[in-house]
């Protein structure tokens, strides 16, 4: 017997494969992740068998087409089915994007679906993002300014305004953080381009008074400059924005103000 | 049958289920003022639903041009058609102005005039000079993703005071008192399994809507009616529930909402025959007439053979005109939307589009304090203790039969604001929260139990579809009696098809089988209460169009349905009065007249 000294959830075996039902003409099949945890088991690729005839357009289609009619136990994040809540993240045909938007005719052949890459798995795609969550936080991510706000709204340039276009759309579904080799393996102290981006959502703010503080918070050899420019977070984002050019916009204000 | 379940406690000052921008509002005020609070939610805070809110948040700012908020609450009376408490109104429009000011310092990134104030765009139904001028900028917006906007930044702000988050856990039922109050919630964290059991001074009921109930609505799949559900179970009634909100822009086919902001900007519909029919309509208001107004215009255009499409089903809604420069700066998120959902390049060609499912009016009977009613004969004003509701799963009421565009964000940031106002004048800290015994929220636990075990015939997909087919086509745009007593018969079957369900997940760890059902359960609840509120009432009034009795009736119907739900589900309604009073004498109470836009 060969032991394994791969984490539990690494190696994925092969797994069952639910047919289409008979009369189906125009079958796609889904290669789906799954995982147990109530069962000391490596991880399972399951084949479903989709009829793409009474399908609808995206991939969360599809993945709820299987839970209803095929196999209720697939377990897997969604709400909003616009692509605005960030819940459906996960890995499509090799990219990391949001399942709810992911259009099925993009995919050629069988659909190969896992969960978020190089996240602890809790249960078939659903990861468990408390990292990210908790590195949010860390960078303080609520306006600071000791100027009293007046009676009314403070005022804002719509110029000023502007700088915070492609910046606040983020939609926290860690596309980009989970498919940067620098956030695998650093994933711990490298805050990811998710975050990144939102520590640039306030730096650039021009009601927020921290600049300086929080670009002090983000000098470190580990939480801003694990980023080598390498643009998958860019490239993956599924709402177009481009975290690889706020890091980038960051580190030249970081040495501006050397 | 506990003791295989493990159960941890955990005592607070206040529990707020929910973070929607209601739970998120309510539980930033709670602690800022020093109440220990937790905020149970089954998805993380800016997942939930509020994030897809598009077109903006009312408030008379008057940045665009004049306006006040004596004018909103006008505009808001007669959307409602009459059946909103005006003393709530006057509330949430008096506290609007000060509350977008407040936002907007939290650090929510509105768009701007040249000036640098908020940005605000006109919305069906608001008008200037007690509904006699032209419709005036009201909404004031962050591009077309206010919620996205509003939603972030209260949860940055519930970071910054440290609040306390139960994410991913599902709330599974009230734990009540024998003495009626509410003591707390059970809960289920979906992440490792366990139980838990919280007990407080205040539970506070924040979950949103049911927009789920039916086959197509432009809600998220979460909004499923759960506290809706969890309060009817523990014997109290849900207000109003026939008024169902059709939104006119759902993308035809997906239920994607457009926002009537696109329609602010200047958008508008057409038929077959190419024709702006809302003019027919709505002559002063036109496309920005109330939503059930238009909803019904479009509704009537196809039945007589005016939609567009290959099936004449659908109406086609322009914005080309308005130039790829407006579409891009101030509706980039429904252009992205249109293109993903219906292949449209809207900057070149119209949306397709059909009044779809879009809000619940109704919901848990509260007063403008946020607190929760347990009305009886002698006083319909009775509170139930220890219960406070707010967002789209309460009913203040400041929507009546017809909720006017941008003032359910308003309503969530004003009656959290409310609610945590509320409950640090009515919470003493140091008054101990009386602690559980052997059962408490057994009953929650045999219920998870019995459906995690459920070994019947029908699978919860094909229950909720059922469900969903029967209020599509029995609680639609136009009712008639004929249709709704079917719809009374065929939801009634559809219910008993709880006890034979399947469930096959038998895991406690991310069930998502088990929660479905769950969900499933609280909207049939709320589909229950909806269609027998329906068939009951026998007037036309905002959303609720019934062909049979085609006219407003106050004399006999301007009073608020309640609606209760048995153990066997039988529903039991009853009626309360509509407040016919204002909060202060500032204004005056605004007397029922005709609907004309
Ligand atoms: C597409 C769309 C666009 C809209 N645009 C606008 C607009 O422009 N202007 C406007 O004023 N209104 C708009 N609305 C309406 C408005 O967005 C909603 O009515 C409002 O956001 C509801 O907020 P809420 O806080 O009450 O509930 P939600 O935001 O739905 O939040 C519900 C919360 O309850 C939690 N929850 C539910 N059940 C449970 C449970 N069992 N256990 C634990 N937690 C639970 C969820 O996790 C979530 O956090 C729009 C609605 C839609 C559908
Ligand atoms: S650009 Fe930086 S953040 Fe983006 S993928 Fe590359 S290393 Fe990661
Ligand atoms: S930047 Fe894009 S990919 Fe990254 S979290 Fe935000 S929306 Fe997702
Ligand atoms: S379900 Fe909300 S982003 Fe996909």
């Amino acid at each position: 017997m060969v032991e394994f000294n791969l984490p539990k959830n690494s190696r994925v075996v092969k797994g069952q494969t639910h047919k289409a039902p008979d009369g189906a003409t125009n079958i796609k099949k889904f290669k789906v992740y799954r995982y147990d945890p109530d069962q000391d088991k490596n991880p399972q690729l399951d084949t479903y068998e989709v009829d793409m005839d009474s399908c609808g357009p995206m991939v969360l289609d599809a993945l709820i087409k299987i839970k209803n009619e095929m196999d209720p136990t697939l377990t897997f994040r969604r709400s909003c089915r616009e692509g605005v809540c960030g819940s459906c993240a996960m890995n499509v045909d090799g990219t990391n994007t949001l399942a709810c938007t992911k259009d099925l005719a993009e995919i050629k052949g069988d659909a190969a679906i896992y969960p978020l890459p190089h996240m602890p798995v809790i249960k078939d795609l659903v990861p468990d993002l408390s990292t990210p969550y908790a590195q949010y936080t860390s960078i303080q991510p609520w306006v600071k300014a000791d100027t009293p706000a007046p009676g009314t709204e403070r005022l804002q340039s719509p110029e000023d305004r502007e700088k915070l276009d492609g910046l606040w759309e983020c939609v926290l579904c860690f596309c980009c953080s989970t498919s940067c080799p620098s956030y695998w393996w650093n994933g711990d102290r490298y805050l990811g381009p998710a975050i990144l981006l939102q520590a640039y959502r306030w730096i650039v703010d021009s009601r927020d008074e921290r600049t300086g503080e929080r670009l002090d918070d983000l000098e470190d050899p580990f939480k801003l400059y694990r980023c080598h420019t390498i643009m998958n977070c860019t490239n993956t984002c599924p709402k177009s924005l481009n975290p690889g050019l706020a890091i980038a916009e960051t580190k030249k204000l970081m040495v501006e103000r050397m | 049958m506990t003791e295989n379940y493990e159960i941890i406690d955990h005592v607070h000052d206040v529990i707020v289920v929910g973070a929607g921008g209601a739970g998120l509002r309510a539980t930033l005020g709670m602690t800022a003022a020093g109440l220990d609070t937790a905020c149970i939610t089954k998805v993380f805070p800016t997942r939930s639903h509020t994030v897809a809110a598009q077109g903006g948040v009312g408030a008379a700012l008057g940045n665009m041009q004049e306006d006040s908020w004596q004018w909103h609450m006008f505009d808001t009376v007669k959307g409602a058609d009459w059946l909103g408490d005006q003393d709530a109104i006057e509330y949430m429009c008096r506290e609007a102005v000060p509350a977008i000011y407040e936002l907007e310092h939290f650090g929510v990134p509105f768009s701007r005039t040249e000036e640098g104030k908020i940005y605000q765009r006109p919305f069906g139904g608001h008008m200037s000079d007690f509904g006699e001028g032209a419709p005036v900028g009201r909404a004031a917006a962050a591009a077309d993703r206010t919620g996205h906007a509003i939603l972030h930044t209260l949860y940055q702000q519930c970071l910054k005071h440290n609040a306390e988050f139960y994410i991913e856990y599902f709330a599974i039922d009230l734990i009540m008192d024998d003495d009626g109050s509410c003591r707390g919630v059970m809960a289920w964290n979906l992440a490792d399994g366990t139980i838990h059991r919280f007990l407080g001074h205040q539970t506070v009921m924040a979950t949103g809507g049911y927009g789920r109930s039916y086959f197509s609505c432009t809600s998220a799949h979460t909004c499923t009616g759960d506290g809706n559900g969890m309060v009817l179970r523990a014997g109290l009634p849900m207000q109003d529930m026939e008024f169902v909100q059709f939104h006119p822009t759902g993308i035809y086919g997906s239920g994607c909402l457009i926002t009537e902001g696109a329609r602010g900007e200047g958008g508008y519909l057409t038929n077959s025959e190419g024709e702006a029919f809302m003019e027919r309509y709505a002559p002063s208001a036109k496309d920005l007439a109330s939503r059930d107004v238009v909803s019904r215009s479009m509704t009537v255009e196809i039945r007589e053979n005016r939609g567009v499409g290959a099936d004449n089903d659908h109406i086609y809604l322009h914005l080309e005109h308005l130039g790829a420069e407006v579409l891009h700066k101030q509706l980039p998120g429904i252009t992205e939307t249109a293109k993903i959902f219906s292949g449209v390049d809207a900057t070149k060609e119209p949306i397709p589009v059909l009044p779809t499912v879009h809000y619940n009016m109704g919901g848990i009977p509260t007063n403008y304090h946020g607190e929760a009613l347990r009305p009886t004969a002698d006083d319909p004003e009775a509170i139930c203790p220890g219960l406070m509701a707010i967002g789209e799963a309460a009913c203040v009421s400041v929507h009546g039969a017809n909720r006017l565009g941008t003032n359910s964000l308003l309503d969530i940031v004003v009656f959290g604001r409310a609610a945590a106002i509320r409950a640090s004048e009515t919470v003493d800290k140091n008054k101990t929260v009386k602690p559980a015994d052997g059962n408490t929220g057994e009953a929650a636990i045999a219920r998870l139990d019995k459906l995690r075990h459920a070994k019947g015939g029908q699978s919860t997909a094909d229950v909720r579809l059922g469900m969903q087919r029967i209020m599509q086509n029995n609680a639609a745009v136009f009712r008639t009696s004929e249709v709704l007593k079917e719809g009374v018969s065929l939801i009634d079957d559809a219910a008993k098809n709880l006890s034979d369900l399947n469930v096959a997940d038998q895991s406690l760890i991310w069930n998502s089988d088990l929660v479905e059902t769950l969900e499933l359960e609280n909207l049939m609840a709320c589909a229950k209460a909806t269609m027998h509120g329906a068939e009951a009432r026998h007037e036309s009034r905002g959303a609720h169009a019934h062909e049979d009795y085609p006219d407003r009736d106050d004399e006999n119907w301007m009073k608020h349905t309640l609606a209760s739900v048995d153990d066997d589900w039988n529903v039991k309604l009853d009626y309360r009065p509509v407040h016919e009073y204002t909060l202060t004498d500032e204004v005056e109470y605004i007397t029922p007249r005709a609907r004309v836009y």
